[in-house]
This record gives structure tokens, C-alpha cells and sequence, in this order.
């Protein structure tokens, strides 16, 4: 066979699967463009690289399998790096692959020439510069075999336009790049954090990302089952276990219903599985559980005994570790535990201000799940509204819910929301977002528009930087610098500008109607939610304090 | 003074490589003292020695060390290495 760089590319994203790749045309990927023009791949254009980048995160958070968008050199490519270090402290597979120019111009500040390799050594799993078009038969494999193995990650390939140009004669197709099996468990080590979770007494499960990472919601569930542990998640890990499950305890952390953390700060065994220790989730770290042991389990060994010192830790892809684990842990109902936590939710419950007005910050997202179903697809920026979101959504399944995580990146969320429908095309997708952040990538609602990607867009609008502007009322004397909007944008303008159907809650004489007409008619809708920009989200642990040390979110009586 | 120890790396010999692991050092504010590093069977495949500080950071470095792509196998020397003794008699 002989192919040109650019076609080797586009053959090999086809065989690896790939059907919707998501990007922007420039000068230094003009071949691979050309190429990919003459394949069976939908290309999605969309308006900004990043929002190229969070389409293909969406893809993959729904998928599990990496996805893949294109960039231009220059400023193509710094486009996309937030969504890349968003898909790093995540760990989502997704490919970035960018022009880049021709490798004899290299270093000579050409037009458009920017270090894409350097830019992308800390936030990427790994990265490559092409230096021939022979080594894209290795390299294309390669990428996707290092996004979909061990922890998950985004992967860089810079791609010179000479080596997209560059004629290559080879004999076959290299094999495709797959997810490779995790190392082998230790035995003793699973043996030990069995032997820990059936002498506990007040055991919790602390499940993350990882678990849905490695497709093993059900062996966790089955562990709680099974053990009878109450099951604590981060905002990663939200929908392992289904709302209304009695052994799901809810998110925990610094937005966490108050029981959930007094919870915690109760059992003699925390069982983390799939997590990181982030400082969102245990607060003073020093204090987080103090009067438990720790069973940790996790694919990346640098996690274990990074934060908090494990008593037991298992090295492995959870799924295999939970596998192993089960039929060690022994039946039990641990009713005295159980019945504690049930009093602790009992007297400390997550409280919901206005949970039946369907036109207020809570009351919509509670309003938006009952008509959305329980197939819906859930996408959040970043704020309040991702917060309450996470607080009360009732997630039923893994993988139906898409946040900016670790990275906190403002702008995620419309453009996720978009990779989710076209990934999944059959499934309600909801994107709640807010007006601080969807401005962020607001561009990307044209891309919406031309493609007619089916997205539910709910923006409540406090016309300020509402979590930022919590913390000034908190911890700031109440001096609101810079996080109040001083005159407002008329978002219902701008999304018909887009050419997207809008729905005012604020002025609808029948919120709940228009709410479920907006959710019901074809195509992308944004529905408008004015809210007040005094609506706090509790509690609310300070950052850097104890997550014993929640404000606000108490029952009264 | 901080004590030091020896970090030999094998890596895969490509030009990327001794940013990846340099750079890993730098962001975490992680002084490299000395580097040493040479190419072994044909240059497919390079040796790394790196002198660091013996803190109480080192097991997390190597962890994550380890876990970079292009690094094939990390030993630690906590009572030195003969590369470095050799390289030191060039800035006496």
C-alpha cells in the first residue's frame, strides 16, 4: 500500500472505530482535513478548539472509549490545552491530534509555530511529535493503547504538515491500539483489605471516578450489599450508586449533606475505591475520618499513600480488585451501623430550599430529572448550579453524568453536553449550567445549532460569579470584587441569535409546562432560570477546614 | 544538608524524554542536583541517573517517576552512586 501521512491517519482512526471527530480546520492540518474529507467519519466544526476538546471528552465519558478531535498549529493548538488538562485531572481518554509546521521550519518561529509538545508535557498522559509519516503506524496504536490502559488520559499527537504530506509504501495495518489488562493482582494484599472490611464495625465505602472508569459500579454496589457498608461518593463517582439506594449516603465533601460527612467522621474503616484524596472531597486531610483505618484501592500506584497513608491498599484495576475482594467479604448486616447513619440522615438530612418550585435553583434540576427520565444524560458547568446539581440530581446510572472534576473548568459543559447526544443520540441530555459559565464557550451554541444536537441547556442566571461571590459573603468581610456583573446580558437574544429555541422560567405563568415543553420538542432549547444572586449552596465547608466544619444547610425545626 | 540519593532510570532513547522526566522534577519544585545519562545497546534504550535530595517527597517522585511512559525501570541508590563520585572530580 501507499498512503500519504495524512491518509495513514485517518485509515487508522477509522479502523480504531472512530465515527464523529470534533475540530477546526488551519493551515497546518489542511492534508489531514483533505484526508479526512474522503472518509466515512462525521466531522463536527465547531467554533472554538476547546470546545472541540470538550465534544470529544463528552464522547468519551459516555463512550469509555477514547475520542478523538483535531487542531491546527499555533493557537489551534493552545486552544485545546484546557480541555486537556481537564481530561488529565479526570482521566478521560480523549486523542488531540494537531498540525504542526513543517519539520524543517521547527524551531524557526514560523508562522504558527508553537511548542505544542512542550505546552503539552504536564497535562497529558503522553504526547508525541511526529518526525515520519512511517512512524503514525506506530504512533496512532499507540496513542489510543496508552489513553485507554491503566488510569485514563488524554494523549497529544503533533503531526508536522510535511509528515502529513509525506508518501509512505507499507505492507499491512498494524494492530489496533486497545485498552491492555491491568497488572496482576498481589493476592495478600486483597486477602488484607478483606480481612480489614469484615473486622470493621462502622466501615464506609468511599467510591470516585475509577469505579466508573473500570465498569465495575455493580461489583461495588454488590460489595455494599453484601457487607452492608454505606457508601459514600465523590462528585466523580456520582450515579455508582443509584439515588434512593439505602445504602447510598451521597456525595461527600465540602458540599456534602451535613450526615454524609458526620458519617465519615464515625466509621472505623473507610474503604476508598477509585479515588484520590482531593482536598474538595476530605477537607483538612489531618482530620478527614479520624477515628478510621483506610483500606485503598486503586490502578495508579502513585495514588497510594499519596495523601493519607493507607493501612491496607490494593494495586489494580479496581474492577479486578472488587472481583477478588467479594467472595472474601463476609455477609453481614451491620444493622447497629446502618441504623446510626439512618438516625445521623434522619437529624441532619440535605436540606432542599424550594424543591417544589420549578422555577428556582433547586426546584428546576428537581423538576428537569422528573421529566428528563432515568436515561437522561446529566452535563454541569461549574458553580452553584454544578454544585446543587451534584446535591440532589437522582443519578440512576454510571457514566450518565459529566463534570468538570478536578480541573473546575468554567465552559465545560455546553460542549460536553453536545459530545454526550451525539454519542449518545437516543438519550435526553440535560446541561445545567450557569451565565458566568456558559459565556465561557457560549460560541459552541452555533455548532449546536448547525449539527441540531438535541441539547436541554438550564441556565440559572444570577448575573454574577455565584460560588466566588459565596466566598466573599463567607470568608471576605462580604466585599464582592469583581464577582457581581454590574449590567446584564440578555441570554434569551443571544441564544436565538445562535438560532436555539428559548424558554423564560422567569416570566412563564406555568414554569413546570414550559419546563417540559422545552425538554420535549426537537432539537436544542436553553431554558432560562433568573435566580437570586443571595441563594447560597449548603453546607459549605470553608476550604482548607475540617469537613466537620460545615456552614449553613441545618435543619430547623 | 539535605542527604542525597541516587535515582538510576532506564528509559526508551528519544528526543522528548529528558524533558518528560526534568520537567516532572521541576513542577514539583524538586531540585535535581546532577544528571548523568548515556545511550546503551545501540541507543535504543538510555540510562539516567539523577542526584536528589533524599526527602520525604522521594517515594511519591518515584511513584510518579515510574509511571511516565518512556521509563522502562527506576532503581534507587540510597548510598550513592560511582557516576557521580567520578563526575565531582571534574568540578573540584
Amino acid at each position: 500500500m501507499k498512503m500519504t501521512g495524512a491518509e495513514i491517519i485517518i485509515n487508522l482512526l477509522e479502523r480504531q472505530g472512530i465515527e464523529t471527530i470534533a475540530g477546526i480546520p488551519g493551515g497546518a492540518n489542511l492534508p489531514l482535513y483533505d484526508a479526512l474529507g474522503r472518509s466515512g467519519i462525521r466531522h463536527i466544526l465547531t467554533r472554538h478548539e476547546q470546545g472541540a476538546g470538550f465534544i470529544a471528552q463528552g464522547i468519551a465519558r459516555v463512550s469509555g472509549r477514547p475520542a478523538v478531535f483535531f487542531a491546527t498549529s499555533g493557537p489551534g493548538a493552545t486552544n485545546t490545552l484546557t480541555a486537556i488538562a481537564d481530561a488529565k485531572l479526570d482521566s478521560i481518554p480523549i486523542i488531540c491530534i494537531t498540525g504542526q509546521v513543517p519539520l524543517s521550519m521547527i524551531g524557526t518561529d514560523a508562522f504558527q509555530e508553537v511548542d505544542t509538545y512542550g505546552l503539552s508535557v504536564p497535562i497529558t498522559k503522553y504526547n508525541f511529535l511526529v518526525r515520519s509519516a512511517e512512524d503514525l503506524l506506530d504512533i496512532i496504536p499507540a496513542a489510543f493503547r496508552i489513553a485507554a490502559s491503566g488510569r485514563p488520559g488524554p494523549v497529544v499527537i503533533d503531526v508536522p504538515k510535511d509528515v502529513q504530506t509525506a508518501e509512505v509504501e507499507f505492507d499491512e495495518w498494524p494492530e489496533l491500539g486497545v485498552r491492555e489488562p491491568g497488572t496482576e493482582l498481589i493476592p495478600n494484599q486483597v486477602k488484607r483489605a478483606a480481612a480489614m472490611i469484615n473486622r470493621a464495625e462502622k466501615p464506609i465505602l468511599y467510591l470516585g471516578g475509577g469505579v466508573i472508569q473500570s465498569g465495575s459500579a455493580d461489583f461495588a454496589r454488590e460489595l455494599a450489599e453484601k457487607g452492608g457498608i454505606p457508601a459514600a461518593m465523590t462528585l466523580m463517582g456520582l450515579g455508582i450508586m443509584p439515588s434512593g439506594h439505602p445504602l447510598n449516603i451521597g456525595m461527600l465533601g465540602m458540599h456534602a449533606a451535613r450526615y454524609t460527612n458526620m458519617a465519615l467522621e464515625e466509621c472505623d474503616l473507610l474503604v476508598a475505591v477509585g479515588v484520590r484524596f482531593d482536598d474538595r472531597a476530605t477537607g483538612k486531610v489531618p482530620e478527614f475520618c479520624p477515628k478510621a483505618k483506610i483500606v485503598h484501592m486503586d490502578i495508579d500506584p502513585s495514588e497510594l499513600d499519596k495523601i493519607k497513608t493507607a493501612n491496607a491498599s490494593v494495586t489494580g484495576d479496581v474492577a479486578d480488585s472488587l472481583r477478588a475482594l467479594l467472595p472474601l467479604v463476609e455477609e453481614k448486616a451491620r444493622t447497629e451501623w446502618k441504623a446510626g447513619i439512618q438516625a445521623l440522615r434522619e437529624a441532619h438530612p440535605m436540606i432542599v430550599p424550594e424543591a417544589d418550585d420549578p422555577a428556582s435553583p433547586y426546584g428546576v434540576i428537581l423538576k428537569a430529572a422528573e421529566l428528563a427520565g432515568r436515561d437522561a444524560v446529566v452535563c454541569t458547568d461549574v458553580g452553584q448550579h454544578q454544585m446543587r446539581t451534584a446535591q440532589v440530581y437522582p443519578f440512576s446510572a454510571p457514566r450518565s453524568w459529566l463534570t468538570s472534576g478536578g480541573l473546575g473548568t468554567m465552559g465545560f459543559g455546553m460542549p460536553a453536553a453536545l459530545g454526550a447526544s451525539l454519542a449518545a443520540p437516543d438519550r435526553p441530555v440535560l446541561c445545567f449550567t450557569g451565565d458566568g459559565s456558559i459565556m465561557m464557550n457560549i460560541q459552541d451554541l452555533a455548532t449546536a445549532m448547525e449539527y441540531d444536537i438535541p441539547i436541554k441547556i438550564i441556565l440559572t442566571n444570577n448575573n454574577a460569579l455565584g460560588l466566588v461571590r459565596q466566598q466573599q459573603d463567607l470568608f471576605y468581610g462580604k466585599r464582592y470584587t469583581a464577582s457581581e456583573y454590574s449590567r446584564s446580558v440578555d441570554f434569551l437574544k443571544i441564544a436565538e441569535g445562535f438560532g436555539i429555541k428559548t424558554h423564560d422560567l422567569g416570566t412563564s405563568d406555568d414554569p413546570a409546562r414550559t419546563l417540559a415543553e422545552a425538554l420535549a420538542e426537537p432539537g436544542p432549547s436553553l431554558i432560562h432560570v433568573p435566580v437570586g444572586v443571595e441563594e447560597a449552596v449548603y453546607p459549605m465547608v470553608p476550604p482548607g477546614a475540617a469537613n466537620s466544619e460545615m456552614i449553613g444547610g441545618e435543619k430547623h425545626v | 544538608m539535605c542527604k542525597h540519593t541516587v535515582i538510576e532510570l532506564s528509559v526508551r532513547n528519544h528526543p522528548g524524554v529528558m524533558s518528560h522526566i526534568c520537567g516532572l522534577f521541576a513542577r514539583r519544585a524538586y531540585n535535581v542536583e546532577g544528571i548523568a545519562c548515556m545511550p546503551v545497546n545501540g541507543g535504543g534504550t538510555s540510562k539516567i541517573w539523577l542526584l536528589v535530595d533524599a526527602d520525604r517527597r522521594l517515594d511519591q517522585m518515584i511513584k510518579q517517576v515510574d509511571k511516565l511512559q518512556d521509563v522502562l525501570d527506576v532503581e534507587r541508590y540510597d548510598g550513592g552512586h560511582e557516576v557521580f563520585t567520578k563526575m565531582s572530580e571534574f568540578v573540584q
